[in-house]
């Protein structure tokens, strides 16, 4: 009998489709199987969002419980995982390049520990098929937000007072090498948005970069290479932050975060490797419009029980 | 461009972290994200000849067993030399390194004699051990 209610769309990978359709049920894939079509699934949603800067996780979550059938919270603890490893890894470039703004960073990890920690404690409270509709609304949503992520915004030259007293003002070398400065604005207001991207990060297992460098970019007025490779090192913290938590609820299996890990890690350094020069307006138009389909299943998927 | 404002100076600070520590740092998660991928790597290996032929059944959530879930469960568990126990090593060295980067930024904040941000950072790596070693 069928296992579980499945949606079809119409570019479904071929590869899914073998392993939902064809009459095979979820439970007739064995482990050798499972780990070969999650390290594929892990390596194309690594490559493609270090390429468009969305990251994996919001691509590795429906993978996992629409198409191969894992439960969502296994889901959740192998896609933290699979964040932490792109952060860290892309940081590792990132950092020696100067661009990063360590205290910037530093203290608005206060807000998205917080939040994240916050949101990981009362997870386990929350019903499964609520969390799998706030996590198609986010698909959603940073769809939207990254659609629009184009302009670039205006460095800011206007002395604030609070930035000033916390030294956030800073300076970032351009190509030719040379110190572009730059003045940070509207710490409170960026601090409050991270901490709903911290508690978003804690409660579905996902970065929630594109919140972050939104809070950067629009709120705070960071250029764009700092506010990117800032908002990198801080989505490797805040997830660290809920790891722990979700380790000690047993969410974290082995046999499910060992492919996606790997497989998210070798696609996103692949994905670093080549993003200067990598032409991606197109790509981020059609990841945006798959991201806003998933979203859709996800809510649709939830609220029809079948996360249950 | 804005250097010749006075005021401007603090805008000015360059690097906010000392050269040698941010080269430690880089080296720190490289090699951090690196051996816990080989570590994941090989135990992944391990993990397929052993059970490659079994159901995969991820469909009903159960938690997993204690020697799987904490820290200290994990390296208890590591003598016998279980696959699965190897794969959760590698993930706790991943989810170490960025903790790891923020000791050495405190460590750096306060070579600057930044007082400031060594009590933010350490705020942080608050929240952080919490997570950590909460066992709810």
């Amino acid at each position: 009998m069928p296992v579980q209610p499945y949606i079809d769309w119409p570019g479904r990978p071929i590869a899914l489709k073998w392993a939902t359709y064809e009459n095979r049920e979820v439970t007739e894939v064995n482990i050798a199987e499972f780990t070969g079509l999650t390290l594929v699934g892990g390596f194309a949603a690594g490559l493609v969002g270090s390429l468009t800067g969305l990251g994996g996780g919001v691509v590795i979550i429906p993978l996992l419980t629409l198409a191969l059938g894992v439960d969502i919270r296994y889901a959740i603890g192998a896609s933290l995982v699979s964040v932490i490893a792109t952060s860290s890894g892309a940081a590792a470039a990132y950092v020696r390049e100067g661009f990063t703004n360590l205290r910037v960073g530093m203290f608005l990890e206060i807000a998205t520990t917080f939040g994240a920690l916050a949101a990981a404690l009362v997870a386990s409270r929350v019903p499964v098929t609520a969390i799998a509709i706030v996590f198609g609304g986010v698909l959603i949503l940073s769809a939207l937000l990254s659609a629009r992520r184009q302009e670039k915004t205006a460095i800011s030259h206007k002395p604030d007072r609070l930035s000033r007293r916390l030294r956030m003002d800073s300076a970032y070398p351009n190509r030719q090498g040379r110190m572009i400065s730059y003045r940070v604005r509207q710490i409170p207001g960026g601090f409050a948005v991270m901490f709903v991207a911290g508690m978003l990060s804690g409660l579905l297992g996902i970065g929630s970069g594109a919140l972050k460098v939104l809070a950067m970019d629009l709120i705070m007025r960071l250029p764009l290479k700092v506010s990117t490779t800032t908002s990198n090192f801080m989505i490797g913290v805040t997830a660290a932050a809920s790891a722990g938590v979700y380790l000690h609820r047993g969410y974290i299996n082995p046999a499910v975060a060992m492919p996606v890990m790997l497989g998210v890690l070798a696609g996103s350094l692949l994905g670093a490797r080549y993003l200067p020069r990598a032409h991606v307006r197109g790509l981020r138009l059609f990841f945006v419009a798959v991201i806003l389909a998933l979203g859709v299943e996800m809510i649709f998927n939830g609220a029809t029980g079948g996360f249950r | 461009m804005k250097a010749q404002n006075p005021r401007s100076r603090t805008a000015i600070q360059h690097y906010q972290v000392d050269e040698r520590t941010e080269k430690t740092l880089g080296r720190v998660l490289q090699i951090g994200v690196l051996s816990a991928g080989i570590i994941v790597f090989g135990a992944g290996i391990a993990y397929l000849v052993h059970h490659g032929g079994d159901a995969a059944s991820f469909k009903n959530f159960q938690v997993q067993p204690q020697s799987l879930r904490s820290p200290l469960g994990i390296f208890r568990a590591l003598t016998e030399l279980r696959a699965s126990s190897f794969i959760q090593l590698g993930l706790l060295v991943l989810i170490a390194t960025p903790i790891v980067r923020v000791v050495l930024s405190a460590y750096s904040f306060a070579r600057l004699r930044d007082f400031l941000y060594v009590l933010v950072t350490l705020i942080v790596l608050t929240v952080l051990a919490f997570g950590l070693i909460s066992s709810r």
